[in-house]
């Protein structure tokens, strides 16, 4: 390959209903790596694009809450198997975006694609963990399942523009649920390169939806909008957190955060991620159903 | 409906209970009057006559009891799981010996008949404390953590619908965690709460762990607002619970909401038509109708509709409306004049948007706040009676033909609290079941509640859940 061959740049795109789009208001704005160096230019999204996003959410979401949980956890691995082909590609573009060496980014990349896979396994387990049998005092069968909340809005987390992306998206989907997720402002081009490997793992269009652009701006049509159920607010600081949950309470969506994720960006993401994020989007529902009674003298066998 | 026997008079005894003429609020172990002195009234829903006279709790009270509750939170939270658990199977005996008296004190407060109140209220309280007793020195096996600890004041606010029994869902939990709690009881139900601190005292609690705060909604916002409070648990309506979420925005508090209900009872052609009648009364006229996972939308396969329509009238036709102190009343008095104007216009605003009514014909009480139970047919998912809560006698009929449009309809609510299913074929119970976005779901029974049984709602019916392990993650500083 020759040093004077021209490279072809990519031109980033938001995902969208399976779909790569360009913001519906044609905006784009400049991405920079850590030193100032243009990277490219992605798309600015609008409220619009929001909304748009949440339609594709909600219309993935009967499908996607109901296939098997073995189905949900194979196609989550399934990311993980394409990730792991693209390696070099992300490596690159945590790089730039992080200002990290590329031993390091390497490293970020690896904890990501490990992060899919520790969800892959979880989609058929947390339903064990977290539901169950209640011995309830009558002659009644009663089982406690936990189902996902539905479309859920995450706002990634600004400084950790892949590993903490992917930590946000996985545990929120493996349960059911659908995802609007705003990527990192300043670093979202390993978010807009993520919708690539997520169209080519069986995942459905619409389960996953990526935009990208300024923060407060499509996180507020999504924070009061009727039809999402719930908010991580993981990438919003504490006055846009505390904006959005007051707009989130006008239909009682579940909110997870704020949480000190990014202040002084000494979260640690690489540690163990424990279960809370898959719970935070869970409902449990209960069902009864009365047992009869084969005689007080017990079987008959 | 002619009966061949009247029913004799069986009133059960008001001796057993001795309402003092006033109370004062309960902070730090003792009984004390609001700082500003202010007082109310509350009265007998079924008779308007006064019961007592109780504090009413200002901003300034809810900071003392705060406060109370913060200095006991030292040394409660650092007291051996088995001491606690020790303190709750004491209030749980406790509240076991004294059933039948706060079973006649809730009826008289709170206007339902004593049968609910002695068979379904007090059994619930008592076992709710034991159910949680047992927690208090387990909570390492919850499945959250090695010692999870507790969040420290919990500001408690409560409906009057099932007054006992909500404290119970609420303090529990609490106290079985290490909390310590502010309880505010409403308005129109204040007694039952002060008779469990007496409770309290009995079994030696220490002071400051539970206090009392009798009062109007001025002070539940004073406790939600209180910044050293970090835990916030309401049970009641969905205005109020958004009020609440909007106010806590930004801060640290923890908040678990139970809020309102259009629940949606499924009969199917295939069910038991006697069976389905009674669980049909059950959900919507146990408590009159004043019950957050009421079945208060009937879904009926068209093709059994008239059919279960006669037999749902000619069962009503026989319930018996009237004293609630009286063993053989179904339907007590509606709560409060103003829960009564509500149900009133509500139904007005059915009749006006085109609905077909349909009640009882019973006599009602010259004094006292009653509604005969009723029925709507002709209603459209675009009714008002089909989407507003009620939260009394008042049943909306709607029908369907297939599966898939009576989850559709049962779905079309902003609320998720809970739904019924009646049908004969198990696979249909579970296809429907899974399909149905709401927390609680009662297939071939309806209305039935345990303390091991996790109960909260989907959508704007709120989140967290009451009851079982679950219910100890309200109360765990575990997010």
């Amino acid at each position: 390959m020759s040093d004077n061959r021209l490279s072809v740049f990519k031109t980033y795109k938001l995902y969208v209903g399976g779909k790569f789009p360009r913001s519906e208001s044609g905006r784009v704005y400049e991405v920079t790596d850590s030193k100032g160096k243009w990277l490219a230019n992605a798309p600015q999204s609008s409220r619009k694009d929001a909304r748009d996003a949440v339609v594709a959410a909600r219309k993935a979401f009967g499908g996607w809450s109901g296939a098997t949980a073995y189905n949900r956890g194979q196609i989550l691995y399934r990311i993980a198997e394409m990730l792991e082909g693209r390696k070099d590609q992300f490596v690159r573009e945590v790089a730039d975006a992080e200002g990290l060496s590329k031993s390091k980014a390497a490293a970020v990349v690896d904890a990501a694609i490990d992060r899919w896979v520790w969800y892959a396994g979880w989609t058929d387990k947390i339903g064990q963990v977290v539901g169950g049998a209640n011995p309830v005092a009558g002659p009644f069968f009663n089982l406690s399942t936990p189902e996902p909340t539905g479309v859920v809005t995450v706002l990634a987390p600004q400084k950790s523009s892949f590993l903490g992306l992917v930590s946000v998206i996985a545990p929120v989907i493996a349960t059911g649920n659908t995802a609007v997720v705003v990527a990192s402002a300043d670093s979202p081009l390993p978010a807009l390169s993520l919708g690539e490997v997520l169209a080519t793992s069986d995942l459905p269009g619409g389960v996953v939806n990526i935009l990208s652009g300024k923060t407060a701006e499509i996180a507020a049509p999504l924070a009061s909008h009727q039809d999402v159920n719930a908010i991580d607010l993981t990438g919003a600081d504490a006055t846009l957190a505390k904006e959005l949950e007051i707009a989130a309470a006008d239909n009682l969506k579940r909110v997870l955060g704020p949480q000190p994720v990014d202040e002084g960006g000494a979260f640690d993401w690489s540690a163990d991620p424990g279960t809370h994020r898959l719970t935070a989007f869970l409902e449990t529902k209960t069902v009864w159903h009365p047992t009869g009674a084969l005689g007080a003298s017990g079987s008959s066998y | 409906m002619a009966s061949a026997f009247e029913y004799a008079p069986a009133p059960e005894s008001r001796s057993v209970v001795d309402i003092a003429p006033s109370y004062g609020l309960f902070i730090d172990g003792e009984f004390t009057d609001a700082a500003d002195g202010k007082v109310f009234k509350t009265v007998s829903p079924s008779s308007e006559e006064v019961l007592s006279e109780v504090a009413q709790a200002g901003a300034a009270d809810v900071d003392r009891a705060v406060k109370a509750a913060r200095k006991a939170f030292e040394k409660w939270s650092a007291l051996p799981g088995s001491e606690r658990a020790k303190y709750l199977f004491r209030i749980a005996r406790i509240i076991q010996e004294r059933s039948r008296e706060l079973a006649v004190l809730e009826t008289l407060d709170n206007g339902k008949p004593i049968k609910e109140t002695r068979d379904a209220d007090l059994p619930l309280v008592a076992a709710h404390f034991f159910y949680y007793a047992g927690w208090a020195d387990k909570l390492d096996h919850a499945g959250y953590g090695a010692n999870p600890r507790p969040l420290g004041v919990a500001g408690q606010i409560i409906p009057w619908n099932f007054p006992l029994l909500m404290l119970a869902w609420k303090i529990a939990p609490a106290l079985a965690t290490g909390n310590t709690v502010v309880l505010k009881p409403a308005e129109t139900t204040p007694l039952s709460a002060l008779f469990f601190a007496d409770i309290c005292r009995q079994a030696g609690l220490p002071k400051g762990v539970v206090n009392i705060l009798t009062g109007y909604g001025d002070a539940g916002a004073a406790l939600v607002e209180h910044e050293d409070v970090n835990k916030i648990a309401f049970t009641g309506s969905t205005a109020v619970g958004k009020a609440i979420a909007r106010q806590i925005a930004g801060t640290n508090k923890k908040v678990t909401l139970e809020l309102g209900g259009k629940g949606a009872n499924i009969v199917f052609d295939d069910a038991p038509i006697d069976q389905a009648v009674e669980g049909i009364v059950t959900g919507i006229f146990f408590n009159q109708g004043q019950v957050c996972c009421a079945g208060s939308r009937l879904l009926v396969q068209e093709s059994i509709q008239d059919e279960l329509l006669d037999a749902l009238k000619r069962r009503l036709s026989t319930l018996r409306l009237g004293d609630p102190l009286d063993k053989n009343t179904d339907i007590g008095a509606i709560n409060s004049a103003e829960q009564l104007a509500r149900i009133t216009a509500l139904v007005e605003t059915g009749e006006a948007e085109g609905a077909e009514r349909w009640s009882a014909s019973c006599e009602l009480p010259s004094s006292g706040y009653w509604f005969a139970p009723t029925l709507f047919t002709n209603v459209t998912q675009a009714h008002t009676i089909a989407r507003d809560e009620i939260f009394g006698p008042v049943l909306s009929v709607l029908s369907f033909r297939t599966p898939d449009e009576a989850v559709a309809k049962a779905n079309n609510s902003q609320y998720g609290l809970s739904a019924g299913i009646w049908t004969e074929k198990g696979s249909r119970i579970l296809a429907v079941a899974n399909k149905l976005r709401a927390g609680v779901v009662w297939a071939n029974t309806f209305n039935k509640f345990d303390p091991t049984s996790p109960f909260g709602g989907y959508k704007e019916s709120g989140f967290g859940r009451e009851g079982g392990r679950h219910g100890l993650e309200a109360y765990l500083d575990v997010r």
